[in-house]
């Protein structure tokens, strides 16, 4: 058993468990992208980054993939911590404006605009459909191909593969295609289109009020 | 076809049929047919028990692997800044007359490939190119012809020296 801090609470878990798992028995969410209960973490979205405070320092780290240390302190909700999850689900946004689960996820968190120059690239390599259909189904009949900015998922020899059972579940997990956003036009890369639909919190101090507020609500000065 | 597979086997039996060697023979798969052929990876996904796409993959993400046929001789020539600032340009134009190719392509007669590279770590000798194994440090256009033309003869006779025997 090793004890940690997470927001300022102790835990006991068991070794080997990751934060991302330790912080979800609390009851603390961390978003999550590329992190599917039953597969193996690949820690390839950053969506789930944590703050690790150590030695009057601190790191973020992807919680899917950082194992529960021994007195580690994690703050999973610090003003750092939203500034680069923010950040990341802009840039992510810009490679795949059409996603649903992404548009949500930006609403979710106070998202408004798209600083990014935006590409459609219908995926944003989260490694789902790949861990899938390797793990998953046994099959192993998609994988990455390529290297770098050509870097894709694809069959090999672009033929459908002896393995695939057609099962669809490649495109049942992935993000980007199973759920796409239907938006015509995007203004500033968001659709807010389905934002109000989003389960998000009503802010108290105005209600009624179009605009979504995240987890934190509205800021009060 | 028959007679690939079998090379193909008896290279991955050398390494012993472990996973871990995958690139290992790859690499000696390329040096035979100096690309890698279809079926000889189907073949090594098969023997290794790996997904095919497990092992093109690894194909994909090196550069040094290449799926389409390659000629005899691979060119590789630097256009990385010292090269470029030393004339690597007018040294490029020349390669790409003299075989008629662009970058990237293979000649019709299967004796060149021509491919451009960042940087051989050779900087002072630049503008390199790299046939086959051999470095050839500064070249100038009027350098390129002669060293172009002496690899076309000695493929040439080469080439003969084969079929003759071969009949």
């Amino acid at each position: 058993m090793v004890e940690l801090t997470i927001d300022g609470t102790k835990i006991r878990t068991v070794e080997g468990t990751t934060v991302l798992e330790a912080a979800g028995e609390m009851g603390i969410v961390i978003p999550t992208l590329c992190y599917y209960p039953g597969l193996s973490p690949y820690g390839a979205c950053r969506v789930c980054m944590v703050e690790v405070v150590k030695n009057n320092r601190s790191s973020l780290e992807a919680s899917c993939t950082l194992p529960v240390e021994q007195g580690q302190v994690i703050l999973t909700n610090s003003e750092r911590v939203r500034k680069a999850r923010k950040l990341i689900v802009e840039l992510l946004l810009a490679s795949c404006p059409n996603s649903k689960t992404l548009q949500d996820m930006a609403s979710n968190m106070g998202i408004n605009k798209i600083r990014f120059k935006i590409k459609d690239r219908g995926c944003i390599l989260c490694g789902l459909c790949v861990r899938y259909c390797k793990e998953q189904m046994q099959s192993g009949g998609i994988g990455f191909i390529g290297r770098g900015t050509s870097r894709k998922v694809s069959t090999a020899f672009d033929v459908t593969p002896e393995e695939c059972r057609n099962c669809g579940g490649c495109e049942w997990i992935c993000p980007v295609c199973e759920r796409a956003c239907t938006a015509g036009n995007l203004i500033d890369g968001l659709c807010g289109g389905c934002q109000n639909l989003a389960p998000v919190e009503t802010c108290p101090i105005c209600t009624g009020c179009s605009e979504s507020v995240g987890m934190q609500g509205h800021k009060v000065y | 076809m028959k007679n690939e597979c079998d090379v193909v086997e008896v290279i991955i039996n050398k390494y012993g049929g472990n996973h871990d060697s995958v690139i290992a023979i790859l690499q000696d798969i390329q040096s035979e047919y100096h690309y890698l052929p279809e079926t000889a990876l189907r073949v090594v996904a098969k023997n290794l028990e790996l997904p095919l796409i497990q092992v093109y993959g690894v194909a994909t993400f090196f550069k040094a692997f290449s799926l389409k046929p390659r000629g005899e001789h691979l060119i590789k020539l630097c256009v990385g800044t010292a090269c470029h600032v030393r004339g690597a340009q007018p040294a490029l134009d020349e390669v790409k007359r003299q075989l008629g190719i662009e970058a990237g392509e293979t000649t019709e007669d299967m004796m060149f490939t021509l491919e451009t590279v960042n940087c051989l770590g050779a900087c002072a000798l630049g503008p390199i190119m790299v046939v086959g194994e051999e470095y050839h440090g500064e070249m100038s256009p009027k350098k390129i012809k002669k060293i172009l033309s002496d690899y076309k003869k000695a493929t040439r006779s080469r080439r003969h020296d084969e079929i003759r025997v071969g009949t």
